[in-house]
């Protein structure tokens, strides 16, 4: 139940949603039990719907946005910023976590969840691997591109949330430094 | 090996995946490769501060109340499933029976009741041939026990 929601407030960002589509995949698994072959592989079958719904939620979230804009003819909407990702979320909060919690709004989707599978749920490679139904090889590659676009956010491009703060100073000195 | 290929070693040796032999061949390679161990050296900052970046877990009610809005969930669909098949069950029989009035009643001219056995010998054709073609598509769907 935990996994489940934690998961989903770290796909849609906010906790009412994370809630409500944490219950809806509960209720979708319970009612296509019996399309479920190996209940050894409960989760792996239990994220995809999770995750299904997740995206589906944020594709629709966008599109409403997107058509909320073009009704008070504004300017084309932007997608991925934000994406409503509610700063309250983060625990013991400061400047930096605030950068990353958003930053990580901004990934794709595809990104998105490797980061999250791994930093809030610190599932391995080899559990990676097994709910998102591809090899080791794909986890490691999408986690590198992952990161490294979360790196390239952190950073700063001018329309970003570039790290005002001291980590953000640490990256960059970082990449200078050799 | 080139570069390339140890970034494929680079996110296992930061997540502690590697084994000790990729290890060893990933440090020795980072020892006399600086652009990966720069790359190495933000990778492992930027891990740091993700994973400083915890989330909020919300008070105990929640969670009581968690499985008790999924049940009502549950409880509710069953009942709107329940709901839905008897509305169409006496949908299909009051249908019928006005049909079967309609047809016997005298006062009603032929060619109103050639036209309504017209109607439904149609939509009988319509739903035959509807469900042939899913029960055909589902016998030779290569997809339908793809494991979920």
């Amino acid at each position: 139940m935990k996994d489940a929601y934690f998961i989903a407030l770290g796909l849609v960002g906010n906790r009412e949603d994370a809630l409500e589509l944490s219950q809806e995949a509960f209720y979708r698994a319970y009612k296509h039990f019996d399309q479920l072959n190996d209940q050894e592989r409960f989760f792996p079958w239990f994220y995809q719907i999770l995750r299904n719904l997740c995206f589906s939620h944020l594709r629709k979230r966008r599109l409403r946005r997107a058509e909320s804009l073009d009704e008070l003819d504004s300017e084309p909407p932007q997608f991925g910023p934000a994406d409503a990702f509610d700063p309250e979320m983060v625990a013991e909060r400061n400047e930096s976590k605030d950068r990353v919690w958003r930053a990580i709004s901004r990934l794709d989707e595809k990104h998105r969840e490797v980061i999250v599978l791994r930093h809030f749920r610190q599932l391995s490679y080899d559990e990676m691997a097994r709910v998102l139904f591809c090899n080791r090889g794909t986890v490691t590659s999408r986690l590198y591109y992952a990161r490294q676009r979360l790196k390239e956010i952190l950073e700063g491009s001018p329309e970003t949330d570039g790290f005002a703060d001291g980590s953000a100073d640490e990256l960059r000195k970082g990449g200078q430094r050799v | 090996m080139t570069c390339q290929d140890y970034k494929d070693f680079m996110m296992g040796y930061l997540d502690n995946e590697l084994d000790e032999a990729q290890k060893r061949a990933f440090e020795s390679h980072l020892s006399g490769c600086p652009e990966c161990r720069r790359e190495i050296e933000e990778f492992t900052k930027l891990k740091r501060i993700t994973d400083d970046v915890t989330l909020v877990e919300p008070e105990d009610r929640l969670w009581q109340q968690y499985w008790g809005r999924l049940y009502n969930r549950i409880e509710r669909g069953i009942g709107w499933m329940v709901f839905s098949v008897a509305g169409i069950l006496l949908l299909i029989y009051g249908g019928f029976t006005a049909i079967e009035s309609v047809i016997r009643d005298p006062a009603v001219g032929v060619l109103l009741k050639v036209a309504l056995l017209a109607l439904l010998t149609g939509l009988a054709i319509l739903f035959v041939s509807v469900l042939r073609e899913r029960i055909y598509f589902r016998s030779r769907d290569r997809y339908k026990d793809v494991r979920r």
